[in-house]
């Protein structure tokens, strides 16, 4: 938890009110394809190793190569890890964005640059660090077809020797980025090595940024919200994943290939415990996955917007056949193919209720990478147990950036196969029917294809089906089974995740969020206690359908801004199709859709303008 | 009591697993009374009878139409599954991955495989997914009331009097080309022929794709449409004389050396086909392709065989995965320890 006080470190070489320690942002502003994704990860790790807690965002197009890209990290002393929206230090690689980039520089950032670009003639009020990247690069490369890739670590050994990072922690993060290349190791290591020297001989501090060692990384380590989904997936059980390439979900069921590979081959015979398939297109992959899930395997796909619209009709299936399966969206902009590589959650209304006809899903919503993981591995354990699809709702954000995460906890409980029926069960039970609620939840027990009793087969299909699965159009029957289905989903209403609610004292308002929104709303929460002494409840929903500490939290207070990363309100919505009707004047929206990680600065001025409004 | 002197009761006839002909049937059928697709699922049972398969050990999948909703009219005993239109070859893909002992039975129609559900099916093939493929092909959509289908040939008329201007696409050349390794096409009238390729289909280790031509009597069966039952009688040109041996009966074919091929199927069972035209290879895809190809520019409908391939790899063996029916493996086998993750999260630190 971010604490709320703010201090000020001593230092000796700047005045006591200017030198700011370890809360900054630096943005590395590069051209795609440039390879400076190996420069961006080592200085991301160096700051973390020196303990201070850090975030990285990195802001790419849709391009294998030549747009403009940017890195942002984030150090911050009081571990907030949203996106900042200001700029401290600005590393200026690229030709074509140089220019707008410092101009939208707030007075006393710092700009590195090659010194080729000119820039210092463009303003009067920042700090500007030409720095020779040709000739620094040639010097330790003799092979020129190799400086391409190198060139880049020069500036982490500007950055380091400029913000105070400990330049050995450069040479750490390289060897665990090279692992057992240790050439390509080496230089690198010349490379920032030389930047490092060449900011040492040849250049005057003058701005207010540092870094210090801090203590607050213990147990620690890195991670995109991509690969722990695949890890919790891979500890849920996951035996099929049927896939098609999207961004930025392709990246889940690749790290799923790797964990898999390395911790899911039989020891005994070498064969795998799993089969991960790149189907041809969306609908193959959820196919498949309902295939899979329908035969009794914990089945899983990872997509996302575009993916699921193509989904809808199978994910229909699935609700009203009642076959378990996963279905992990990483949430990108929209509508159509939008801004593929910006981040939205633009999905969380449509999935809600994907599919024509009366349909409605669970939901889990995991802000965190530790999320992630657990929601990973529960998201197949309540597919099975309700017998229908789960949406795991990530976003770009979370799913392709790393963040530093807590120790993840391994599986407390066994799985859970929901209610299947064995040959022993079917001896013992006079006969057995598909749908009829028998324990008066809404969740039938099913059979597995493959059971070796006469009575274990039942027809399955998207048609209108009464209890006994048999086809049917009879009125009664209709309504009977999509009675039990309403049913099922209220139970599920109880067994969701609870959400996660702080009380503000005698707060007035309530700010209600979800996923990743959640780490703007941490920092919001702090500045509009500490600026404007504002105190403010939080509920962060963790899962659909809400539950009824939900509604209790908006009941509570005055007024509710529902903070999320859409145009459309879309979560706002869904509430008010739930609350009561004394609570559906409270509600308001904080909307943040322009592809960029929502930032608090932002929500807390939306916030303060609708209060004054008030 | 008088007592009356009854014959003994004549020994049920059951097959090697012990199970009678009713056994295998299914519910009555609602298709229309003559549905070319009612004698299809007649023969599925007599196969399935005669080869003694285990019900429970059967899937039957389906798409959306008349063919599609067949897999309810026979095998009672065995789960089905009738998903979205056009897409049951990813509901049979996903079944088949998750419990390899199932054996996946599909039957679609020529709309559900040639028109919405091409994709599907051609990635199907290419995969060589084990399976049986059975296309109930009838050249219209039925249960809409009619319309052409993607296989419908050029030049045949619709009862309203519409002409198709469009070539058809021929499922088994696609099939061929694209990696199935069982192609044959038959007739649903022709009985010998079509038991004994299904036979062959169901003891089959890769994907084996039958396009049966079942005449729709209601929409598709009269002058100018060229998949009418007369039709088919008058142009079918039997490739072979086709004979399904299954690896447990002891009984030998007769046919004349010199005029017949016998292929050996990985169980040990035999297809013998008694050639009609000796100059036919099954095992090449080039001879099947330029006799569909030829067979069509003469306005012909070639039944029989036309590839077989027992050797190609298929998609189970290609996915490496374990004997055992993945479905079902226990917690110690699909949840890795807490070293693991351990392992993990030390090397991301």
């Amino acid at each position: 938890m971010a604490t709320t006080h703010f201090e000020v470190m001593e230092a000796e070489s700047a005045p006591r009110s200017s030198r700011i320690v370890n809360d900054l942002s630096i943005q590395v502003a590069t051209i795609n394809g440039s390879g400076s994704q190996t420069a961006n990860t080592v200085l991301l790790r160096a700051l973390f190793q020196m303990g201070i807690p850090v975030s990285a965002k990195n802001l790419f197009p849709s391009n294998i190569a030549g747009l403009p890209t940017w890195f942002t990290i984030r150090a911050s002393r009081y571990g907030y890890v949203a996106r900042k929206k200001e700029i401290d230090f600005l590393v200026a690689m690229n030709p074509e964005t140089a220019e707008e980039d410092v101009l939208s520089l707030e007075p006393g950032a710092a700009v590195v640059y090659d010194e080729k670009l000119n820039l210092a003639k463009l303003r009067g009020d920042l700090a500007f660090y030409p720095v020779p990247f040709d000739p620094l690069v040639a010097a330790i490369c003799p092979d020129a077809k190799l400086r391409k890739l190198v060139r880049n670590m020069i500036y982490d050994g500007v950055v380091a020797k400029l913000l105070g990072i400990e330049v050995e922690e450069i040479r750490i993060g390289l060897e665990k980025q090279f692992k057992k290349k240790a050439k390509a190791a080496e230089l690198n290591w010349n490379a920032a090595r030389a930047g490092y020297d060449y900011a040492e001989k040849s250049l005057t501090k003058a701005d207010r940024f540092w870094v210090e060692r801090m203590d607050k990384n213990q147990g620690k380590f890195l991670i995109d919200g991509n690969s722990a989904c695949a890890l919790g997936a891979m500890f849920g059980g996951v035996t099929i994943c049927t896939w098609y390439p999207i961004t930025p979900s392709s990246s889940l069921a690749e790290s799923l290939i790797g964990y898999m590979r390395r911790y899911r081959i039989d020891p005994a015979t070498k064969k795998a415990t799993f089969a991960i398939v790149q189907a041809e297109d969306e609908l193959a992959a959820v196919g498949m996955a309902i295939g899979a899930g329908w035969a009794g395997a914990r089945a899983m796909t990872a997509t996302s917007g575009p993916g699921i619209s193509l989904m809808a009709e199978f994910v229909g299936l699935a609700y009203y056949s009642e076959v378990p399966i996963v279905i992990f969206d990483i949430e990108r902009v929209g509508p159509s193919t939008g801004l593929p590589t910006r981040t939205a959650q633009g999905d969380i209304l449509k999935n809600a209720y994907l599919s024509h006809g009366d349909t409605k899903h669970l939901m889990l919503i995991p802000s965190s990478t530790e999320e992630c993981f657990s929601m990973g591995v529960e998201a197949f354990d309540l597919a099975e147990e309700f017998q229908t699809p789960v949406f795991v709702m990530s976003d770009l954000d979370l799913g392709m950036n790393n963040w530093m995460a807590e120790p993840f906890e391994y599986p407390s409980k066994p799985i859970s196969r929901g209610k299947v029926l064995s040959v022993e069960d079917l001896n013992r039970l006079p006969g057995f029917d598909r749908y009829k609620d028998v324990d008066g939840d809404g969740i039938a027990y099913r059979t597995l294809p493959g059971t070796k009793h006469p009575k274990a087969s039942y027809f399955t299909r998207g048609s209108g089906h009464d209890e006994h699965a048999i086809y049917s159009e009879r009125p009664e029957d209709y309504v009977a089974n999509m009675d039990r289905l309403a049913r099922k989903f209220e139970t599920a209403r109880a067994r969701l995740p609870k959400p996660e609610i702080r009380e503000a004292r005698e707060a007035e308002i309530g700010i209600l969020a979800y996923g990743t929104t959640h780490w703007a709303i941490v920092e919001s929460l702090d500045q509009l206690q500490r600026e404007h002494h504002l105190a403010a409840g939080y509920c962060r929903v963790r899962a659909f359908p809400f539950s009824a500490e939900v509604f209790t939290f908006i009941r509570r207070h005055r007024r509710v801004y529902v903070v999320e990363q859409n145009r459309d309100a879309q979560m706002h919505r869904m509430l008010r199709m739930e609350v009561d009707a004394a609570d559906v004047g409270k509600l308001r929206s904080v909307l943040h859709y322009n592809g960029l990680p929502v930032d608090a600065r932002s929500v807390t001025d939306s916030i303060l303008r609708q209060e004054v409004r008030n | 009591m008088a007592t009356t002197a009854m014959p003994p009761a004549a020994p049920k006839k059951v097959n090697r697993v012990g199970l009678e002909p009713a056994d295998y049937k299914g519910n009555r059928s609602t298709l229309c009374a003559g549905c070319g697709h009612n004698a299809i699922s007649e023969r599925i049972i007599e196969a399935c009878y005669e080869l003694g398969v285990e019900p429970y050990r059967v899937a039957k999948l389906s798409g959306i139409g008349c063919s599609s909703k067949s897999p309810a009219y026979f095998l009672r005993s065995s789960h089905g599954f009738n998903a979205v239109h056009g897409r049951m070859p990813s509901v049979a893909t996903g079944t088949v991955l998750a419990n390899r002992a199932i054996m996946a039975l599909g039957v679609s129609g020529d709309g559900d495989s040639a028109s919405i559900g091409i994709g599907q099916f051609v990635h199907l093939m290419r995969r060589n997914l084990p399976c049986v493929y059975i296309i109930e092909d009838n050249g219209c959509y039925g249960l809409t009331k009619g319309q052409f289908s993607a296989t419908a040939d050029l030049g045949s008329k619709l009862k309203t009097g519409v002409v198709n201007d469009l070539p058809p696409i021929d499922t088994c050349a696609l099939a061929i080309q694209l990696g199935a390794t069982y192609v044959a096409r038959s007739f649903s009238g022709d009985k010998k022929q079509l038991l004994a390729l299904l036979e062959g289909a169901l003891v089959h280790r890769g994907t084996a794709m039958l396009d049966v031509i079942s005449p729709c009597v209601t929409f598709n069966d009269h002058e100018g449409s060229t998949k009418s039952y007369s039709y088919v009688k008058d142009h079918d040109e039997p490739l072979s004389d086709v004979s399904f041996v299954p690896y447990f009966e002891d009984i030998t074919v007769e046919y004349e050396p010199g005029t017949s091929t016998e292929i050996a199927l990985p169980d040990g069972s035999r297809l013998v086909l008694k050639k009609l035209r000796t100059d036919y290879d099954p095992h090449s895809k080039v001879e099947a392709l330029r006799l569909l190809t030829e067979s069509h520019d003469k306005g012909e409908i070639v039944t029989g065989l036309f590839y077989i391939d027992t050797e190609r790899p298929n998609f189970l063996d290609l996915l490496n995965v374990v004997d055992e029916p993945l479905a079902t493996l226990p917690e110690s086998r699909v949840r890795p320890p807490q070293s693991a993750l351990n392992e993990v999260m030390d090397s991301l630190r």
